[in-house]
């Protein structure tokens, strides 16, 4: 008896307890997003009313939020520019993962070397030329601009995870194929790339997230609302002055979330298979 | 004895016509046309702006106007410059504390997510949400949670009668604020660092364990000459990663506080953005972002030796 309640006991604060604390830290930001959406303005600016729960749930905020600004339009520039750049990244990714992980050719160091020094490059650090790049190019507020700069955030975790993958393709299967006389580009098309979907998904997955968790670029690159994308909008049009409209920014952070957070859920697996690729494996 | 027999002169290799189709065969040949493209991008949007950067560093560049090169007089600007050095002095607190604490709570995350139990999967998604919702939009709530006026924290502080109305100002105190960061930054990556190093704990084979328990090795001893030394090369790569992007950190710190009160959370970042975009000075801007470069790569090296994962 004893053993069984001190086992119960060591499973409490060893597993439930600190478990138990990480979830309520981890998500209590999304549930005041919900909560706090959802609540009329007075409630919202009561200092009388308890403010953990909802006394008169109202969709007011996100009536307002769909119709009086541009948040549809936000989120649709947010989705395309995520698609593009990362179908950018996983084509260039593949390019160079695949030679990298399986032929010897002159400068394959040097290039390996530029795209972990790529990896290692922050935003800050290059955002005033660009910005003066973008502009010379004619590219600003537009979508472009910021379509053809993610992909240079993307691109080196895409090529490494790939090359991973790559390398788990056994060699004989592509000599059959060339013995057969299928040509290089043959193999990898036919062979290579079909054995390798969980490998693009996990990258793919984790670059969509990274684009459109992008602020920097996307703040000094879009000026205009019709180009912009949802954090900035949000930041930059639901603030006017000092003014938060605290209902209708929850609304907007919580809307915002979801369709990252329903495309994670689908492949959790897979994004925790690439999160976790490049520092295990290596 | 056998006689090899040679074959006949007329069946013997010719050395081959060249061929375009066999030339692009080559290894050499065929990796170079695709690495090209991809390698062509990334020097043209990663490789020529860090090199521009450096350009436009050196030189006095007020917005729309021609720049003229000035040497080092931005850098020697920055040197004097009293704000400056409080964004030196606030970086390097706002990374060394947030990564010791994502450290420490993401190590200890994952010993306690390497337990078995009911719903473990679901655990470990629900406890990745704050690293892959976009942050900006995470922070927003944040901010909202901090508010001066409407605070929840406060809320429950006051009414559980730890502190009195209305409660501590989390983002208009300078020191306040940049706790909040801190923590915000912590909540954010913890994830990250919990659920990579849960990963490489699972690499760990029990047996090594056994074996250690055989030797009389108790729980922390198991987990100081077993575990640790084990995941120390992970330890590092993530670590690497955290400081990187903690130190160049931007959004977090510019929708939470904009670096105030008073310069009290203004790092590299957001300072070389506010001196850019805000003030229209491209060379200083410019020569701030660069100033992360020398103090980053110390920060790594100190790293690389504490944490260098032996060789194998």
């Amino acid at each position: 008896m004893t053993v069984g309640q001190r086992g119960w006991g060591m499973r409490l604060v060893t597993l439930w307890l600190p478990l138990a604390v990480s979830l309520v830290f981890a998500l209590f930001p999304f549930y005041w997003m919900a909560v706090t959406s959802l609540k009329t303005n007075q409630e919202l600016y009561s200092r009388k009313v308890m403010p953990l729960v909802v006394h008169n749930p109202t969709l007011k905020h996100y009536v307002d939020l769909l119709t009086e600004t541009n948040f549809l339009e936000w989120t649709w520039n947010t989705f395309v520019v995520a698609v593009m750049s990362t179908a950018i990244s996983l084509v260039f990714g593949a390019m160079l993962a695949y030679p990298l992980a399986r032929m010897r050719f002159a400068g394959a160091t040097l290039v390996s070397f530029a795209i972990a020094a790529t990896y290692l490059v922050p935003q800050p650090l290059l955002f005033v030329p660009l910005a003066d790049l973008i502009n010379r190019l004619g590219l600003g507020d537009t979508l472009t601009s910021v379509i053809l700069t993610y992909p240079t955030l993307l691109i080196p975790f895409c090529a490494w995870l790939l090359m991973g993958y790559f390398r788990t393709v056994p060699i004989e299967l592509e000599d059959a194929a060339r013995i057969d006389g299928a040509s290089r580009l043959q193999t990898l098309v036919k062979i290579v790339l079909p054995l390798c979907g969980p490998g693009f998904i996990s990258a793919g997955i984790f670059a969509f997230t990274l684009a459109q968790n992008e602020f920097l670029y996307a703040l000094i690159f879009l000026t205009k609302t019709e180009v912009r994308t949802v954090p900035v909008g949000a930041i930059a049009e639901l603030v006017r002055g000092d003014v938060f409209y605290w209902g209708q920014l929850m609304a907007a952070a919580l809307l915002g979330s979801i369709p990252v957070a329903i495309i994670y859920s689908f492949f959790v697996e897979h994004y925790v298979a690439g999160l976790t690729a490049g520092s295990v494996k290596g | 004895m056998t006689v090899e027999t040679l074959a006949p002169a007329a069946l013997r290799r010719r050395p081959p016509a060249f061929s375009f189709g066999r030339w692009l065969e080559r290894e050499g040949v065929f990796s170079w046309l695709m690495v090209a493209l991809p390698v062509a991008f990334l020097v043209a949007l990663v490789g020529y702006p860090f090199f521009y950067g450096i350009w436009i560093s050196l030189q006095s560049r007020p917005v729309a106007q021609p720049g003229v090169f000035i040497g080092l007089d931005n850098f020697i600007a920055d040197w004097h410059d009293s704000v400056f050095r409080q964004v030196v002095l606030n970086t390097f607190v706002y990374t060394i504390a947030a990564t010791l604490l994502k450290m420490a709570g993401g190590l200890g995350l994952a010993l306690v997510m390497n337990q078995d139990f009911k719903f473990k999967n679901l655990a470990r998604a629900l406890l990745l949400l704050p690293f892959i919702v976009p942050t900006v939009l995470s922070t927003i709530a944040w901010q909202w949670i901090l508010d001066p006026a409407f605070s929840v924290v406060n809320w429950v502080l006051v009414h559980s009668g730890l502190v009195e109305n209305p409660g501590p100002s989390w983002l208009g105190n300078p020191y306040l604020a940049m706790f909040s960061l801190i923590m915000v930054n912590t909540w954010r990556g913890l994830p990250f660092y919990a659920i990579t190093l849960l990963a490489g704990l699972q690499t760990i084979s029990p047996e090594l364990y056994e074996a250690a328990t055989i030797d009389g090795a108790g729980r922390f001893g198991r987990f100081r000459y077993v575990t640790l030394p084990l995941l120390k090369p992970i330890i590092f790569i993530v670590t690497m990663f955290s400081v990187i992007f903690t130190f160049a950190d931007f959004q977090l710190i510019y929708v939470l506080t904009r670096g105030g009160p008073a310069n009290a959370t203004h790092v590299f970042a957001t300072y070389a953005f506010d001196i850019a975009m805000g003030a229209g000075q491209f060379g200083q801007g410019a020569s701030i972002a660069l100033s992360m470069v020398p103090p980053l790569a110390l920060l790594i090296l100190a790293m690389a030796i504490y944490l260098r994962p032996e060789k194998t």
